[in-house]
C-alpha cells in the first residue's frame, strides 16, 4: 500500500546537503517532511543545497510551497534534481509568491509599544470629540427636532427600563437576602443582628443600588446600543444617514442616552425596594418585625442617601448609554466588529462606572453628604 | 433529474467532463444550472439519476463513504464568495489545510500565501473579507477553494456582479490556474464573454427544453455553437438576437 505521507533523507555531501524527498509531496503528505526540510535548509545556509525529487509519488502547489520555504530559510536557489516540467512549473510559481512575501514582510511596522500608545491617544482623541458631538447635538436639538424621534426614545426606554424590571427586582431581592443574611449570621454573635438593617439599608441606597443597576444596564443594554448601531454601520446605514444630511449622533445617541439617563432612577429605586424587601424577610427569620426594621432604616438612612444614589445612578445611566452608542458608531467592518463593540461597551461600561463611583465618593464627601 | 413537487425543473441532464478541461453549465436564469451544480457538489442529491467524480458513484444513500472522499477532491465558488468573515484572508485559506492536513501552522501560512499570491492577493492576506472589493473577494474564495490543490473546481457565477475589466481579469485568472494547478474546472455562468473567454466545452440548458421540463438545448465548444447553431435560443443567447414569437 502506498505511504500517505512524506519521507525525506538528508545527506551531507562534499560541499553541501542533499534533501532527498520521496513519497507524496501534496497537501496530504507534506506536512509530515515540513519543519525536517527547512530545518536541514536552514543548516546548509552558505552551502549548496540540492533537492532530490526522484522519489516522489505525488506533487502539487503544497509541494511547491514547501521547497520554496526550503529555499526561504536556506537563502538561495537549491539545485533541483529529479524534477519534470510540471514540478519545475509549480515552483516557479510558487518561488514568485514567495518572492512577493519576503518583499511585503520587509516594511517596517513601528514598534508595537509605540503603537498600543499611539492607538490609546487616538482613542482619547476620539472619545473626546464624541463627548464634543454629543454636546453640539445637545445644543442643536431646537434646531433638529425632527431627528430626535419620540418614538425611537420610548422604544429604548422601555428596552432599557421596562423590559429590564423583572431582572432589576429579582436581582435585587436576592442581594438583600443574601446581604442581611450573610451579615446576620456574624452579627448574631454579638447581639446586633439589629443593625443588619442600617448596613443593608445604606450600602443599597449609597452604593450598591446604583452600581449593579450600572452593572445590568451595561451588560443588558449597552451591549445591545453597541450592537444595533454598529450593525447599521457595518450596514453602511450610518453613510446613508449621513449621505441625507441627517445626524447619526442626534437620531440615534441622543434617544438611547436620554432613555437610559432616564431610566435609570427608577431601575435603582426598583432594585433599592427590591433589596429592602429581601433584607427584611431574612430580619422576620431571626425575629425582628416589620416595624421594628422600619424605624431602624429610617432613623439611620437620610433622604440624601437615596437621593446621591438616584443621582448617581443616573449619571451612570448617561455614560453607559454614551459608551454603547460610541463603541456601536466606532464599529469596524464586518461582523467581528459588531462583537468587539459590544464587548467594549460592556468593558467601558462597567470600568467607568466603577471609576466615577470612585469620583462620587469624593465629591459626596466633600459636600458633607 | 430534479423535481420539486410534481414540477420537474430538469431532466435528461447528461454530461462528461474531461479531466484539464474549463466546462461551463450556462443558461439563462431559473434554468436550473445552479441547481446543477448544487449536485454536483454534493449539496442537493438528483431526484433521479446519478453522478460520479473520478469514475465513482456520488449519488445514492450508499455512496456517503464515496461523497465524503470526493468532497475532499473538489474545490467549491460561491456566488456571493462565502468567506467566513471572522477571519483574514489567510485565515480563510488556511482553514481547510487546518481540517484536513498535517501540516504545521507555518506551513498553512506558507502555503495559503503562496495560494494568495497566484490569485494576485499577496498584499491583501491579513485583510477581513469585509475590507476588499467584490472582485478581490472571488479571487480570494478561489484561493481557498484550491488550498488542498484539488484537482476539480466548481465556481459558480464567478463574474456575476462584477466590472468588465475585473470580470475578464478573473477568466484570465481561471486559465492562469488551470495552467499552473492542471485543475478541471467546471464553471457556472451566463456572461456571455467569460463563456467565450474560458470554456472549452459548454452546455446550455433551458428552462423550457422539453414541454413539461428544462434540459439541455446546446452542448459543444461555444464559440461553435455561437457561429453554427440554428436553434433560436441558443442564437438569441449568443448573437444576443430577439427570441422568434412563439418561442419560449
Amino acid at each position: 500500500m502506498a505511504d500517505k505521507t512524506a519521507s525525506l533523507t538528508v545527506r551531507a555531501e562534499t560541499d553541501g546537503s542533499r534533501l532527498a524527498f520521496a513519497g507524496p509531496l501534496d497537501a496530504a503528505g507534506a506536512g509530515a517532511v515540513w519543519r525536517p526540510a527547512v530545518a536541514a535548509a536552514r543548516r546548509a545556509r552558505g552551502h549548496a543545497l540540492v533537492f532530490d525529487l526522484g522519489g516522489i509519488a505525488a506533487f502539487d502547489m503544497t509541494g511547491a510551497a514547501l521547497l520554496a520555504a526550503a529555499e526561504s530559510a536556506h537563502d538561495g536557489a537549491a539545485t533541483i534534481e529529479g524534477a519534470d516540467a510540471r514540478v519545475l512549473s509549480l515552483l516557479a510559481h510558487a518561488r514568485d509568491n514567495q518572492a512577493g512575501r519576503k518583499a511585503r514582510s520587509a516594511r517596517a511596522d513601528p514598534p508595537g509599544s509605540w503603537r498600543d500608545l499611539l492607538r490609546g491617544f487616538r482613542a482619547a482623541g476620539e472619545g473626546a470629540a464624541f463627548l464634543g458631538a454629543v454636546v453640539l447635538a445637545v445644543l442643536a436639538l431646537p434646531w433638529r427636532r425632527r431627528m430626535f424621534q419620540g418614538r425611537e426614545f420610548l422604544r429604548q426606554a422601555d428596552h432599557a427600563g421596562v423590559h429590564a424590571l423583572p431582572l432589576v427586582a429579582s436581582l435585587g431581592f436576592l442581594m438583600g437576602l443574601i446581604l442581611a443574611f450573610q451579615s446576620a449570621v456574624p452579627m448574631r454573635q454579638f447581639g446586633a443582628v439589629l443593625y443588619v438593617a442600617n448596613l443593608v439599608s445604606v450600602s443599597l441606597l449609597r452604593e450598591l443600588g446604583p452600581l449593579l443597576a450600572a452593572v445590568i444596564l451595561a451588560g443588558r443594554t449597552a451591549s445591545a446600543f453597541a450592537a444595533e448601531i454598529g450593525t447599521m454601520k457595518v450596514n453602511q446605514e450610518i453613510d446613508a444617514l449621513v449621505s441625507m444630511g441627517l445626524d447619526p449622533v442626534t437620531m440615534l445617541v441622543l434617544p438611547r442616552l436620554v432613555a437610559a439617563l432616564l431610566v435609570m432612577p427608577f431601575l435603582t429605586l426598583t432594585l433599592e425596594i427590591s433589596g429592602l424587601i429581601g433584607m427584611a424577610v431574612v430580619m422576620k427569620s431571626f425575629g425582628f418585625g416589620l416595624g421594628i426594621v422600619e424605624a431602624q432604616v429610617q432613623y439611620w438612612t437620610t433622604p440624601g442617601d437615596l437621593v446621591g444614589g438616584l443621582v448617581k445612578a443616573a449619571v451612570f445611566g448617561a455614560v453607559i448609554a454614551a459608551i454603547g452608542c460610541r463603541s456601536g458608531l466606532s464599529t469596524g467592518v464586518g461582523p467581528r466588529s459588531v462583537g468587539l463593540s459590544a464587548t467594549a461597551a460592556v468593558v467601558g461600561g462597567l470600568v467607568s462606572t466603577i471609576a466615577l463611583d470612585g469620583v462620587f465618593a469624593v465629591f459626596y464627601n466633600r459636600l458633607g453628604f | 433529474m430534479q423535481q420539486f413537487g410534481d414540477r420537474v425543473i430538469f431532466r435528461d441532464v447528461s454530461f462528461k467532463v474531461t479531466e484539464g478541461e474549463v466546462f461551463v453549465i450556462l443558461g439563462g436564469s431559473g434554468c436550473g444550472k445552479s441547481t446543477v451544480l448544487r449536485q454536483l457538489i454534493g449539496l442537493q442529491p438528483p431526484s433521479a439519476g446519478s453522478i460520479e467524480i473520478a469514475g465513482v458513484r456520488v449519488t445514492g444513500d450508499d455512496a456517503w463513504a464515496a461523497r465524503q472522499q470526493a468532497q475532499r477532491r473538489i474545490g467549491v465558488t460561491f456566488q456571493a464568495g462565502a468567506l467566513f468573515g471572522s477571519l483574514t484572508l489567510l485565515g480563510n485559506v488556511m482553514l481547510p489545510m487546518e481540517m484536513f492536513t498535517d501540516l504545521p501552522p507555518e506551513a498553512r501560512a506558507a502555503v495559503a500565501r503562496v495560494k494568495l499570491g497566484l490569485v494576485g492577493l499577496t498584499d491583501a492576506a491579513d485583510q477581513y473579507p469585509a475590507e476588499i472589493s467584490g472582485g478581490m473577494a472571488k479571487r480570494a474564495a478561489i484561493a481557498r477553494a484550491t488550498a488542498l490543490d484539488p484537482p476539480l473546481l466548481f465556481l459558480d457565477e464567478p463574474s456575476a456582479g462584477l466590472d468588465p475589466v475585473t470580470s475578464a481579469g478573473l477568466d484570465r485568472l481561471i486559465l492562469d490556474l488551470r495552467a499552473s494547478l492542471g485543475a478541471t474546472f467546471v464553471v457556472v455562468t451566463h456572461e456571455l464573454a467569460s463563456i467565450l473567454a474560458i470554456a472549452d466545452r459548454c452546455i446550455m440548458l433551458d428552462a423550457h427544453a422539453f414541454p413539461d421540463a428544462g434540459g439541455v438545448i446546446a452542448a459543444g465548444d461555444p464559440r461553435r455553437l455561437r457561429d453554427e447553431s440554428e436553434d433560436a435560443r441558443v442564437r438569441a443567447f449568443f448573437r444576443r438576437e430577439p427570441l422568434p414569437a412563439g418561442v419560449a
